[in-house]
């Protein structure tokens, strides 16, 4: 009974976190509700039994990606969004996918609810006693190539912020100053 | 009553709808770049829920991984964002238009 209201209490903080980042023109307000979002799904892993995951979500997402994206938002000091001026025609074709997602949604919804499935009585996939030992026997060399992963993003985004030649904006700035 | 796998695939379901939706509407890079984020989690959530109602530890390992190619996503993204934006002095996603004709 308790673990249904939690259920519903983070679903819905979730559910209301995500419109609230989509509906906002203004980035910062949307990063703030996306980490509302991201502690709320780490809750619902709690919910499921994993400790681990929840840990991981708060610490990566919430943590380190977020704080990453704030960064940039702050760094550019970007202003508000504009309304599409182009393009309006991407309003229709995203509220049609909009739709039609949510009717897959419930499709899912009611077709899983029909073979009822209870959850195990046992709960131990989640421990992190367990998840290390898959992380580093079985599934050691998808964890490995995880890891070739990070480096080469390492090293991709230090490509990507190395200077070339002089950029629009310094030349604005140059023309600033004088 | 408790949550069953249902509800937690439905919650799935709509959060990775509102990231898709938020993809198509939203005008800034940043704004796209967190709309994918939301889509990433709201797949994790069907990871976890799987795993749970069937006890394997597959399904949070598959988590593992997901959360590690969204942090070098966030890497590499914020850092095209930050290229973009010294060459076009926005972050718009309509301005970057020089592939275009």
């Amino acid at each position: 009974m308790i673990t249904t209201a939690l259920f519903f209490l983070f679903a819905g903080f979730a559910i209301a976190c995500a419109v609230l980042m989509v509906y906002h023109k203004n980035p910062l307000y949307s990063a703030i509700a996306l980490i509302g979002v991201f502690i709320a799904l780490a809750c619902i892993y709690m919910l499921l039994a994993a400790p681990f995951i929840a840990a991981v979500q708060v610490l990566v997402y919430a943590g380190a990606i977020m704080v990453l994206v704030i960064f940039v938002i702050m760094l550019l000091n970007l202003e508000e969004d504009r309304p599409l001026t182009r393009l309006r025609h991407l309003y229709l074709i995203g509220s049609i996918l909009g739709l039609v997602l949510l009717v897959q949604t419930l499709f899912i919804f009611y077709a899983v609810k029909k073979s009822p499935q209870s959850a195990q009585e046992q709960a131990d996939a989640g421990l992190t006693i367990n998840i290390g030992r898959a992380m580093f026997t079985e599934y050691l060399l998808p964890v490995e190539i995880a890891g070739v992963l990070l480096l080469m993003a390492i090293v991709g985004a230090m490509v990507l912020s190395r200077r070339l030649k002089e950029t629009r904006l310094e030349i604005i700035q140059k023309e600033k100053r004088q | 009553m408790e949550p069953t796998l249902a509800s937690y695939l439905a919650l799935s379901g709509i959060l990775f709808t509102i990231g898709t939706v938020g993809v198509i509407f939203k005008r800034n890079a940043i704004g796209m770049f967190m709309c994918i984020e939301l889509m990433l989690n709201a797949v994790n959530i069907t990871f976890v829920g799987f795993s749970r109602f069937y006890n394997d530890v597959t399904g949070q390992l598959f988590v593992f991984m997901v959360m590690s190619v969204a942090a070098a996503e966030a890497a590499i993204g914020l850092g095209i964002i930050i290229a973009f934006f010294r060459n076009r002095i926005s972050v718009d996603v309509d301005d970057a238009s020089i592939l275009k004709n």
